[in-house]
């Protein structure tokens, strides 16, 4: 690693910013690690359709994210210069594929969640997270359903299948309540009507991901331990080897454009 | 004031930036597609707003630089195109004519979005070959952002749809 880090003035529309911006980034570049990969021809243009629609929202989140902050900094310089302890997003988006059954269970969670959370933000008093929010949603809607009609197939397939999904829940399942936490940065921005509170969702996104699963013949974990440190920088040890992968190019060619 | 000079230099404009085609789909121009939203201009420098359809879509860069190269070959010097994200492209933009040109070309044309929310809703796409209602969903995701991938069960021919958004 022969560049610097870049430094970002975090201010609290920043950071929701680049929050949201990293979930998406992140969990973007997961999805585009099957290219070629996938169980079928037909999943492997799903994910790396699904795996577009999100590092387009990134691009969105992170050039809105720049601006806010009105220094030198731009989409790329945030993507590109940040090293782990500077990323915020979610612990689950950085959780390896596994195997199918991982990856659509950490899909479906995080769906579940946006499909909601950017149909709030629709309503955000911020014009341009309000716009970028309209853009999503319309995506989300469409991954979530990619991603359910997985689960049933999966939960509701064969004892290989079932076991597979029901193990992907099991092991997935501490890290969704960071999805759904608060802090005092946050907190500010929710009261001012720009952010939202994710609190709010909570029921109807339960709502979602119990019928969907229980259709599935799968079970939702009883333990609600819950796993955090993602949005403050402290994360697994999966997101430096993800980071490794995503910045090579340009941390080794600094600025090379294609 | 708007005068008949500059209504017709607008036009003219317009006309250059609508006649570029989604590479994707050629049969397309921006304009049946929706995606050309205003051409305005600062001074003589002329600005075209398009709104992305995918956020994803990596025609869309493409597209921008056409347009550019439309407006320079009809003798505008400098263009510039911005991107607008609201209000959020939606394929019910999509023109009579462009819907007719899609079907010709063999892509099923979207239909209105009202239905999109559905978690499980049944759909009816008719194939765009033989015209049969009898079809069925092979894939959610097709060979580009826009697309799905459908079988017609009555001539056997597969056929993309595009999705409605």
């Amino acid at each position: 690693m022969t560049v610097a880090n870049i430094q970002v003035s975090e201010t609290p529309l920043v950071l929701y910013t680049l929050r949201r911006a990293d979930d998406a980034l992140i969990l973007g570049h997961r999805l585009s690690e099957w290219c070629g990969h996938a169980p079928m021809l037909e999943e492997d243009m799903a994910l790396s359709n699904i795996a577009l629609d999100l590092i387009g929202q990134a691009r969105e989140l992170y050039g809105y994210a720049a601006k806010a902050e009105g220094g030198d900094n731009d989409e790329d310089k945030l993507a590109y210069l940040r090293d782990v302890r500077q990323y915020r997003n979610l612990l689950l988006v950085e959780q390896p594929n596994g195997d199918f059954a991982q990856t659509l269970v950490r899909q479906f969670f995080y769906s579940a969640f946006a499909d909601l959370y950017w149909r709030a933000m629709m309503n955000s008093r911020d014009t341009t997270l309000a716009a970028i929010a309209a853009k999503s949603e319309k995506e989300s809607a469409y991954h979530l359903r990619h991603s359910s009609e997985w689960i049933i197939r999966l939960g509701d397939g064969t004892e290989e299948s079932h076991a597979r999904a029901q193990g992907a829940i099991d092991q997935l399942w501490a890290f969704t309540g960071e999805m759904f936490a608060v802090d005092d940065s946050e907190r500010g921005l929710i009261d001012a009507g720009i952010a939202i509170d994710p609190a709010t969702l909570r029921d109807r996104w339960m709502k979602t991901v119990a019928s969907v699963v229980t259709e599935a013949t799968l079970a939702l974990p009883q333990n609600n331990w819950m796993q955090q440190g993602g949005r403050f920088g402290r994360h697994s040890e999966h997101l430096g080897h993800l980071l490794s992968e995503l910045q090579s190019m340009q941390r080794t060619f600094p600025g090379q454009t294609w | 004031m708007v005068t008949t000079l500059d209504s017709d230099l607008r036009q003219r404009a317009w006309d250059a930036a609508a006649s570029v085609v989604d590479p994707e789909i050629p049969v397309l121009t921006i304009a049946d597609l929706g995606v050309l939203r205003d051409v305005a201009f600062d001074g003589d420098r002329v600005e075209v707003a398009i709104t992305p359809t995918y956020s994803g879509c990596p025609a869309m860069s493409m597209i921008a630089l056409e347009i550019e190269l439309a407006l320079e070959r009809a003798g505008f010097r400098a263009p510039k195109v911005r991107t607008v994200l609201s209000p959020a492209w939606t394929t019910d933009w999509m023109s009579e004519d462009g819907r007719r040109k899609l079907r010709d070309y063999g892509i099923a044309p979207p239909r209105a979005s009202n239905s999109r929310r559905a978690l499980f809703g049944a759909q009816s796409v008719a194939c765009p070959q033989c015209g049969s209602e009898d079809t069925e969903l092979l894939s959610e995701f097709g060979s580009t952002s826009c697309k799905a991938l459908w079988r017609c069960k009555s001539c056997r021919e597969p056929f993309d749809y595009f999705k409605c958004h």
